[in-house]
């Protein structure tokens, strides 16, 4: 029997919100880590009963939160009571640990980067935006940070070592979005095992083929006239999120902070195809689980206005890779509707037909059955919602 | 015994419940007590001071015999009230609203 285990970050703390595979009656935990911002939690794709969540607050930084039994229970990775005594002495406690690579050895002792006045400032470490598990090791996890730059941990979360090569392409021309400046999207590829994508506001999206080693900017074709001075500039575009089908993996879909965009060459050029979308500003994009040019995105009326047009709660859906959008409203709200829908708040499982779901910074998890034809809520008044991540379990 | 009072977030992260006792070797200070407290617990550490440079986090507090003590030194003693164990050394989230 499938089931379906969707995994919900918010600004209060972590919900895990469960069904069969009719995905009709869903069964609610949490909140776990209760008062704590979860900004993201992600199961190993090769072990489903391993998660990984991101745990922040402002008064205590950042903790990383591992499950090995599908998020029953929790710990900190080294720090369990069995860890405490080993041979090998106390732990050092660093699996909150994210301290960037200035070393000489790495070549690149790149400190800074360009802030809200066009000044340099140095990187300093805000907290874990993004958390991606390997495809193929549980124990591998890549975590996308703010200030942006990507760790990796080999170690199932217990010490982190930063990709410092991503940080040298142009630093210096990145900067913060309002939001912050973060690496929110990671996209591996099974296909190319060595190949990384990874997505920064403000900075754009770039691509590794040596598994983190060297990166170089993927961001040919984006426009960005009202926040670059140079609007085609190599770095320094506003991307909100990319998306692949794992089938066709140099097929890439991108929310950016305006215009959704396609990419036919793994990011090498990108081609506009917001085509009659309401607005072209948003934050999430996903495909469809078995359809590689169905894709979803949710409009968002634009940068200052941080809600659907006209108050209706309307995720878009194209068959064709982009260009001829439908509305899907049946189950959303079509009146009197201001929340907000962010980057990692929708996720598909892989039945079928596909689910699809998404969360609202009013507290709002949607799920669809049927690929976005209707929509009810799982539930309706959580914590804002951060991140929204499917375990499809067979 | 050294007694601290962790905020609830972090007992809750610890796993403690209450106070925690600390046998602390030598002089009695903030470094030595929260050396202590993160040997003990060391899911704690980089929750209170930071894990590269050791300063304390800036909505993180610390009070002892109703002073603030966060903007002493790390190596001032700490009232013999503290060292003695007559009073507990509080860790706590400054008033920062959330």
């Amino acid at each position: 029997m499938s089931a379906v285990r969707v995994l919900v970050g918010t600004r209060k703390g972590a919900f895990i919100l469960t069904a069969d595979g009719k995905r009709k009656r869903w069964d609610v935990s949490g909140p776990h880590f209760a008062g704590w911002e979860l900004y993201h939690l992600k199961g190993s794709p090769a072990d489903p009963n391993r998660l990984y969540a991101s745990q922040s607050s402002g008064w205590f930084g950042q903790i990383i939160q591992r499950s090995d039994d599908g998020g029953r229970t929790w710990f900190t990775p080294g720090s369990k009571p069995d860890d405490l005594t080993t041979p090998q002495g106390m732990p050092k406690g660093e699996s909150n640990k994210f301290v960037y690579d200035t070393s000489p050895e790495s070549g690149r002792p790149l400190t800074t980067h360009q802030w809200y006045d066009g000044t340099q400032h140095p990187w300093e470490f805000k907290r874990v935006w993004h958390l991606e598990p390997s495809l193929t090791d549980p124990e591998t996890v890549y975590a996308g940070v703010e200030d942006a730059a990507l760790f990796r941990s080999t170690d199932g979360g217990q010490t982190w070592q930063e990709l410092s090569g991503l940080r040298g392409v142009k630093g210096h021309h990145w900067q913060p979005g309002a939001g912050g400046m973060g690496l929110h999207t990671i996209v591996l590829d099974r296909s190319h095992p060595e190949r990384i994508f990874g997505a920064i506001s403000a900075a754009g999206v770039f691509r590794s083929d040596d598994a983190g080693e060297t990166w170089r900017p993927m961001n040919r074709g984006l426009k960005s006239p009202y926040e670059l001075p140079d609007p085609d500039a190599e770095v320094g575009h506003c991307v909100h999120r990319i998306a692949m089908h794992p089938s066709r993996p140099n097929v890439l879909f991108m929310q950016k902070h305006w215009d959704v965009m396609r990419s036919d060459d793994a990011g090498e050029s990108w081609h506009e195809v917001s085509g009659n979308l309401p607005t072209d500003f948003g934050f999430p994009i996903d495909v469809h689980p078995h359809q590689p040019d169905t894709v979803y995105v949710v409009p968002i009326k634009s940068d200052s206005e941080h809600y659907p047009p006209e108050g209706k709660l309307r995720v878009y859906r194209s068959r064709t890779g982009g260009n001829e959008w439908e509305p899907l409203t049946e189950g959303l709200p079509q009146r009197d509707c201001y929340v907000n829908v962010l980057r990692d708040a929708m996720a598909t499982d892989s039945l079928d037909p596909g689910g699809l779901y998404f969360g609202t910074t009013g507290g709002q998890v949607y799920a669809s059955a049927d690929a976005g034809n209707r929509w009810a809520p799982i539930v309706r008044d959580l914590p804002a919602v951060l991140s929204v991540e499917v375990q499809t379990l067979l | 015994m050294i007694r601290v009072v962790l905020p609830a977030h972090l007992r809750t992260l610890a796993r403690v419940d209450g106070e925690v006792a600390l046998h602390v070797e030598g002089a009695v200070t903030q470094r030595s007590v929260l050396d202590a407290l993160e040997a003990r617990h060391p899911m704690l550490r980089g929750t209170i001071r930071d894990h590269v440079t050791m300063r304390r986090r800036p909505f993180v507090r610390f009070f002892a015999c109703k002073q603030d003590l966060s903007h002493e030194s790390p190596d001032a003693p700490l009232p013999e009230a503290v060292a003695t164990g007559a009073e507990p050394f509080l860790i706590v989230g400054a008033m920062a609203g959330g």
